[in-house]
């Protein structure tokens, strides 16, 4: 099974949602000062969206940063994201950009903290992907 | 003699020396989001207002004041109470900015009001405001909580049921209105609030985290205590509330799965866990689908929706995000 990196402010939606999970993950930092993750498998990235009205600064710098480097974006194989449907039409948005920008599926969005069902969600659908990966890959 | 008193300096705010990053980023949401209900071409209405039958058009009005209530408590006493507990200069400003929104949205009913409705209509539903138990009670129980002396972090619990729960027994209606093409026009003013009382609830919530931190596990349970029982008390409350206006038009259980919904995404928050199971939650997918038009939940893994296909364009300005 692949690896998980996240990011989370310091609401710290993100970061319950991937604690609840329960699975070893990478947490880009809020610091730009602070050394990034520096995942040695392919791996999914936890997104959070802070888009304004009009759908700008979705993806946070931090993970602009983080996959700005070729061989983390490399490695990079689907996003999820998150976000609070009370923004409308840039609901989880940030998970379309990266999907755009890099490539790669949008594998699932959930709100803020994330529900039971999402983790339960999750955590099937990544053992699928990956095994599904892990064919593709043979 | 009064010139030998020491003061503290009276000190300006500087924007370049943040003590909370959180602030900047909020104020900047804030402020960018920021809109008037003349933007809206409510006007456009008018003939849908016409189809609605008499007691849908009297619910209307009567949400809508019900929603002007809170937006006024929110307005005037809610956001001010907050200042004096404010832990950063740049947090009152944000604080300062919220209220003044609220009297944007209280502003905003009366600008429907005066385009679709009657007069003599607006006045019976402001009075039906005054006069209703459950509407009144509501009120009551979050003004208490707001009142000088009170513990400056109950008051941001309530503060953020207010924003991220007690508002949606009301934006239920225009979201049901839209989903069957009625209103539409009046949908986009209220989901221009939504966005708003969403960034209010984060942003409250997310100072409430910062507070609750710095407690003893002692405190820290008080306050998680009084926080449940807050919303069982106005969960009770809004059930009766939304009894009373949605029986007649059979909708009643149906609100309840979104008053569910938005409890959870209310303590969420605050950083707490769930309160209400995921089978009580299950709002109609025709409200969630008024609520974020164009955007689908993606669920890759289960294979529904159309999310296999990979994000289409989308605008970005960031100009460091280019490889």
């Amino acid at each position: 099974m692949g690896g998980l990196v996240y990011y989370s402010s310091a609401s710290g939606n993100t970061a319950r949602f991937v604690q609840r999970l329960g699975l070893p993950a990478g947490r880009i930092p809020i610091s730009a000062k602070e050394a990034m993750p520096a995942p040695a498998l392919p791996h999914v990235l936890i997104c959070p969206t802070y888009a304004d009205g009009e759908g700008r600064g979705a993806v946070p710098k931090q993970v602009i940063r983080y996959l700005n480097d070729p061989d983390r974006r490399a490695l990079l194989r689907g996003v999820i994201a998150t976000g609070n449907r009370n923004f409308g039409a840039t609901y989880a948005l940030a998970g379309k950009v990266i999907a755009e920008k890099c490539g790669v599926p949008l594998l699932y969005s959930f709100e803020l903290a994330g529900t039971e069902t999402d983790i339960a969600r999750v955590l099937a659908g990544l053992e699928k992907f990956w095994g599904t990966e892990c064919l593709t890959m043979a | 003699m009064k010139d030998h008193v020491t003061r503290a300096p009276l000190r300006a705010i500087n924007w370049n020396r943040l003590e909370d990053e959180k602030d900047l980023e909020v104020w900047n949401r804030l402020t960018v989001n920021f809109w008037l209900p003349e933007k809206v071409p409510l006007s456009n209405d008018v003939q849908s207002w016409a189809t609605l039958r008499p007691a849908e058009r009297e619910l209307t009005i009567r949400v809508f004041t019900g929603l002007t209530l809170l937006d006024t408590i929110q307005n005037t006493i809610g956001a001010p109470s907050m200042l004096p507990d404010a832990l950063t200069p740049h947090e009152e400003a944000v604080l300062s900015n919220i209220s003044f929104m609220e009297a944007v949205h209280a502003r905003s009913y009366s600008s429907i009001f005066s385009t679709l409705c009657l007069t003599k209509e607006v006045d019976e539903a402001f009075r039906w405001a005054e006069e209703n138990p459950h509407l009144q009670a509501k009120a009551r129980l979050v003004l208490e909580k707001y009142k000088a002396g009170a513990d400056p972090l109950k008051r941001k619990i309530a503060s953020v049921f207010l924003e991220s729960f007690m508002f949606y027994s009301g934006f239920y209606l225009p979201m049901y209105w839209s989903s069957r093409a009625k209103l539409t026009n009046t949908a986009d003013l209220i989901r221009l609030i939504i966005r708003d009382e969403a960034v209010h609830g984060y942003y409250i919530g997310y100072k409430f985290q910062r507070g609750l931190e710095k407690l003893d596990p002692a405190r820290q349970q008080e306050l998680k205590d009084f926080a449940f029982a807050l919303i069982f008390d106005l969960y009770d409350i809004e059930s009766k509330y939304t009894a009373e206006l949605y029986d007649g038009i059979g909708l009643t259980e149906d609100v309840k799965a979104f008053l569910h919904y938005n409890a959870n995404k209310a303590l969420q928050n605050l950083g707490y866990e769930a309160l209400f199971p995921p089978a009580a939650c299950e709002v109609n997918p025709a409200i969630m689908a008024a609520l974020s038009p164009d955007s689908e939940n993606h669920d890759f893994f289960s294979g529904s929706g159309s999310s296999y296909v990979i994000g289409k364009a989308v605008a970005t300005e960031d100009e460091d995000w280019d490889f």
